[in-house]
């Protein structure tokens, strides 16, 4: 059973739908209780850290999370807070993945937020990536972005360069929206899935 | 890079697509399900849903096509019209939509544009602007919707463009409605003026008629997408050709 985290975020009913299209049962609750017993865990979020984060905690679930041995992948909010804390709010966030997210500079040229589709530049291999083509697009909107480091998978450039998607032993995570990024993002969370992590 | 993004816009009446001429004389064009799905398929990179009557006759968008919608589409749409509250945002952005944009609502009552932004965050809250060229200005009109309650407002356009910007606005598009339906090319004058106080992105809206148009909004105005209807509905543009076309003229365009 996969189970998505009811973290009262926007884009949940998006996440279901996309996992309903590729046949995946899942179930939204914030039971923690479900959330352990899941085979797979999703952590989904719109909105800015600190409301995230508050509630999380709100839910009794912030050591629930930390606590998942199982395949996790946050998407975009849900990625920002697999860090260690956020310029937004600010805020502490999981503390399972190093570093700071901090706001994206804008400059001549390069809007904030950075909303639409990107390239994502993969150094190592990715099983996460796998079957999914160099030059694909993924769908991004957000203001706020994680550093890259030695636990990034893949970076995307927007006047600087960003964490696109991290992972860390169990715990992974995507800035853009997979839901939202075509046959890419499809093949993405079917990935996640069928165990490619 | 980032690809700049072309945008069918759809406007809803009454469960269906239509399309009129200078905010005027609507026709049908067809099924919301089954245009949003066919724009897809030939590459659209968003779609924008207006409930033209919504704000005028003062009701809120049904959510029940918002998630018809959702359930299909592997990409992203806004849904714009009428939501004048947080409570009609939060049905719409659960329903499945990634967006939600206001416009005479956020006139009527700037701080929701703020309200919407912290709730939910910038990037999920745009306002769009209709705007007409006046006296050597361009000044913004309000419940543009139905051209008997369509009302001018104080604003110049550039002025609340930057004060919807401050407010908490992630993305503006900007409505010019001197070429809307015209399909003589985007006001690109008035779109770089706008480009030049805004660090959020710009949609420009109003006026594509041909492939060029799209390929000059880009370039001169530096706009982060171009939205448009009747060159779409019509078939007189077909995405995956002007995609191809952009790419040719050395532009970030996915494919």
């Amino acid at each position: 059973m996969l189970a998505i985290v009811d973290s009262g975020g926007a884009n949940i009913a998006s996440v279901r739908f996309a996992l309903d299209r590729l046949g995946i049962q899942s179930e939204l609750t914030a039971d923690p209780a479900i959330i352990r017993s899941a085979d797979r865990v999703i952590l989904p979020g719109v909105g800015a850290a600190n409301e995230g984060m508050r509630k999380l905690h709100e839910r009794g679930l912030v050591d629930c999370v930390r606590r998942l041995t199982q395949p996790v992948l946050g998407v975009c909010l849900g990625m920002q807070l697999l860090f260690e804390s956020s310029a937004e709010g600010p805020t502490e966030t999981l503390g399972l993945i190093p570093g700071r997210v901090d706001l994206l500079p804008c400059a001549p040229g390069v809007q904030v937020p950075h909303m639409g589709w990107n390239t994502i530049l993969s150094g190592k291999n990715a099983p996460l990536l796998e079957g999914i083509d160099a030059e694909a697009r993924f769908y991004f909107v957000h203001s706020y972005a994680g550093p890259v480091n030695a636990f990034t998978v893949a970076s995307c450039d927007h006047g600087t360069p960003f964490a696109a998607v991290v992972q860390r032993g169990n715990f992974c995570g995507v800035q853009f929206h997979p839901e939202r990024s075509g046959v890419a993002g499809a093949r993405l969370l079917k990935n996640f899935v069928e165990g490619r992590v | 890079m980032l690809a700049r993004r072309i945008i069918p816009c759809l406007d809803v009446r009454a469960g269906q697509v239509v399309k009129g001429t200078q905010f005027r004389d609507h026709e049908v064009v067809g099924d919301i399900i089954e245009l949003a799905q066919r724009y897809r398929d030939e590459g659209a990179d968003e779609l924008v849903f207006y409930d033209i009557t919504a704000s005028s006759d003062g009701r809120t968008v049904s959510t029940d096509w918002v998630t018809r919608v959702a359930r299909v589409l592997d990409i992203p749409f806004c849904v714009a019209g009428g939501i004048r509250s947080l409570e009609g945002a939060r049905q719409i952005l659960h329903g499945g939509a990634d967006k939600i944009s206001i416009n005479s609502p956020a006139l009527e009552s700037p701080a929701l544009i703020t309200e919407l932004a912290h709730e939910f965050g910038s990037q999920c809250v745009v306002v769009g602007i209709d705007s007409r060229q006046e006296t050597g200005d361009y000044f913004v009109k309000q419940y543009t919707g139905d051209p008997d309650k369509t009302q001018a407002t104080r604003w110049r356009t550039v002025d609340w463009a930057r004060e919807a910007q401050r407010l908490g606005a992630g993305e503006v598009v900007l409505n010019c409605m001197n070429q809307d339906g015209m399909r003589q090319g985007y006001d690109l004058a008035q779109l770089k003026l706008v480009r030049a106080v805004l660090t959020i992105p710009l949609v420009a809206s109003g006026g594509a008629g041909t492939p060029e148009h799209f390929r000059d909004v880009f370039r001169e105005a530096g706009v982060d997408g171009a939205l448009a209807a009747s060159v779409f509905h019509k078939g007189t543009i077909k995405i995956s050709h002007l995609k191809k076309q952009l790419i040719t003229d050395n532009l970030s365009i996915r494919p």
